[in-house]
């Protein structure tokens, strides 16, 4: 354990002096906590199959305050936010890590606070653990705060984060979400961007008792960017977490999810899908804890994987002494388009109940040269072959989004992804 | 020499677990406009391997040999460009595929070979009265449209989704590689009736077959018996009787003899 006991401060040179002078004391120890492990590497288990080496090469600067709003409009339209399905939907807007009120709506029936006039962390996230959430504590300027109360819909309501800049910056966004007893949300977060940037959100999620969470992340970062995004999710008794995270892109992105079952028949759904290709790579990690008996997780992720690009799955399931009944199960997939395109997959169980049902597996497969004939066979072209079949192989995965707008937007934007972003590069 | 469709010296091999194995060892075969052939013969005999060879699956390598099909080296086509010329295969064991719907597939593929012919492409209604009528008269359930494709089908339904395929693709040359197997005699007739509906003289087909039975209702032009890779007789619709009557053991000793 020495190796992340000792000082690591070197690996935050990007950083240059933004970690300097911090004073507030959950940011104080945030950032000695971020000293002593610095950032991550492969020598980190947790990290293995993910480098940060890349991140220590540029500097990354604080974002400008000041961006360029025709450019953030065409982005909004590029994103279909202002046309179709998502036109009408209430907005947070944030741009470089950075509130944007002209380009927000508020929703009706949900209070909506901002982590800069707040600053408020909340209880649920591991600086002391987690060096990426480590980092966000350390320099978070600003953040949505969601409640929605006891027994309210609230509806759909998306969480956009753009980036847009010239100069290599980091932005870190602090999120909360509260769902209260009985209260119901469908929240859609958007996570895109122009230029060279890191985008480091912390999302903490509280589901209230038979309260009803769906969270749809659309990642699709700018070609340049990093998105290193850690979400931490309690749910109580009753209640459902229904998650699905989209990953296009980024050249580096990390969907980290830690999700704790803290009450009888709670249920966390924590599925998935990413289509990656050039030398683009894209983790999804996540650990589910199930701390209370009763409890269901489930978690479905494939991976299409083209060009030289890295897929990389941990799913951890961890069900305490006390978590009878559990039921869990896990399944990552991944389709290999190209002979250089890697998955790295690790499910993990860890199990101190005895009478639990849980499962997990992991497949590796390229597409299937039968079904590819069968196909040319019927006149249709190798190209669109090969399209409709990547298309069955996530509709599957698609299909466990719950929320009708939501899917259909996902379904949308991976078809604007084809051919696989880089195609055999 | 028809000049529409001939098989002439056709050899082609398979890589069988590193093993080369030679299949087809010169098949001659010509089959005018607007007849239907069959070709008979014991397992094993390459019947299966000269469908897929003519239809383009790329694990069988082609060692020597010619096929013309209307003024064009077919061999030289990849599959969908053998399709949207007119070739069409009813798979002996169709494919399965999992989240694609059927009528979004047959949709996807009449368009590709329209536009390949250089016909209009059909709008999403157009097609699915079409695609409705025709698995009406192939009496499927209307569900079938909206399942995966062959997924969960039985049998049969396999079976009649292949004819409904060839139905709306307009082929002029179908091979139909054991379309009768695993049919009972009512699914039999109905696909027998949709081949039968295509015939016209400018609509060829190649029935593989096992048994007399489908010939009594698809009667063929000529029938072929095949075996070792070769054919080795030919005959009028009657040698079907024959065969059923005899097996193939006559033909093989001649064919040995000669």
């Amino acid at each position: 354990m020495n190796a992340i006991t000792q000082d690591r401060s070197d690996t935050l040179a990007p950083f240059g002096t933004r970690l300097d002078g911090v004073t507030d004391p959950v940011r104080k120890a945030a950032t000695g906590a971020l000293h002593r492990s610095g950032l991550p590497d492969r020598r980190v288990e947790e990290w293995r199959y993910t480098s940060l080496r890349f991140l220590a090469e540029t500097p990354l600067a604080a974002p400008a305050d000041v961006y360029d709003v025709a450019q953030i409009q065409a982005q909004l339209e590029e994103l279909g936010l202002t046309d179709g399905p998502l036109a009408d939907l209430p907005r947070l807007v944030f741009v470089n890590g950075r509130y944007a009120e002209a380009f927000s709506v508020l929703p009706a029936e949900v209070d909506v606070s901002l982590f800069a006039k707040t600053q408020t962390f909340g209880p649920l996230s591991c600086p002391d653990r987690d060096p990426l959430t480590a980092l966000n504590t350390a320099l978070a300027a600003d953040g949505a705060q969601v409640r929605v109360p006891a027994g309210k819909k609230g509806g759909d309501v998306l969480l956009v984060s753009l980036g847009q800049t010239d100069a290599s910056v980091s932005f870190h966004p602090r999120h909360s979400v509260t769902l209260e007893d009985g209260a119901d949300l469908t929240l859609i977060s958007i996570q895109a961007g122009r230029g060279r940037y890191l985008h480091n959100p912390v999302l903490e999620v509280s589901v209230g008792a038979e309260a009803n969470l769906r969270h749809i992340t659309l990642q699709t970062e700018g070609k340049e960017a990093a998105c290193l995004a850690t979400t931490y999710a309690q749910v109580a008794e009753r209640g459902t977490y229904n998650s699905f995270v989209l990953g296009l892109g980024g050249v580096l992105s990390r969907q980290e999810i830690h999700a704790r079952l803290a009450a009888p028949f709670a249920t966390v759904h924590v599925n998935g899908a990413q289509m990656l290709g050039g030398r683009q790579i894209g983790d999804v990690t996540s650990v589910i804890t199930h701390a209370a008996p009763d409890c269901i997780s489930r978690q479905t992720v494939r991976n299409v994987l083209d060009g030289h690009a890295r897929g990389v799955f941990q799913g951890k399931v961890y069900v305490d002494r006390v978590a009878q009944k559990t039921d869990g199960y896990q399944m990552n997939q991944a389709l290999l388009l190209s002979e250089n395109a890697e998955i790295d997959a690790k499910p993990e169980l860890e199990i101190y109940a005895d009478d639990v049902k849980c499962s997990h597996g992991a497949t590796v497969g390229a597409l299937d040269d039968d079904q590819l004939f069968y196909l040319r066979s019927r006149g249709v072209p190798e190209a669109e072959a090969r399209q409709i079949l990547i298309h069955a192989f996530l509709d599957e995965a698609l299909g466990l989004i719950e929320d009708d707008v939501a899917r259909t937007v996902c379904t949308q934007m991976l078809a604007r992804s084809f051919p696989v972003a880089g195609e055999n590069a | 020499m028809t000049q529409f469709l001939d098989i002439s010296g056709l050899c082609a091999r398979i890589d069988a677990d590193g093993q080369e194995k030679e299949i087809l060892k010169g098949v001659d075969l010509s089959i005018p406009p607007g007849e239907v052939h069959a070709i008979m013969g014991p397992n094993g005999s390459g019947k299966s391997t000269l469908s897929y060879v003519l239809a383009g699956r790329e694990d069988y390598e082609v060692t020597a040999g010619s096929v013309n099909f209307q003024g064009k080296d077919l061999l030289e086509m990849e599959p969908e460009e053998r399709a949207a010329a007119g070739l069409f295969l009813a798979f002996q064991s169709p494919i399965e595929l999992p989240g694609v719907n059927n009528a979004n597939f047959l949709r996807t593929a009449v368009n590709a070979v329209r536009r390949a012919r250089g016909q209009d492409e059909l709008d999403a209604v157009t097609f699915l009265k079409t695609a409705r009528a025709a698995a009406k008269e192939l009496s499927m359930a209307p569900d079938m449209l909206k399942r995966n494709v062959n997924v969960g089908f039985s049998g049969g339904e396999k079976k009649r989704n292949e004819v409904l395929q060839m139905t709306l693709l307009e082929p002029s040359f179908a091979i139909l590689d054991e379309t009768d197997s695993g049919l009972d005699v009512d699914a039999l007739r109905i696909v027998a009736e949709g081949v039968n509906r295509l015939r016209s003289p400018s609509f060829s087909a190649l029935v593989i077959t096992h048994h007399q039975r489908l010939l009594d209702y698809l009667v063929p032009d000529r029938i072929h018996v095949m075996a070792k890779g070769r054919i080795i007789h030919s005959g009028g619709p009657e040698l079907a009787q024959q065969i059923d009557r005899e097996g193939y053991t006559r033909f093989l000793a001649e064919a040995e003899a000669a």
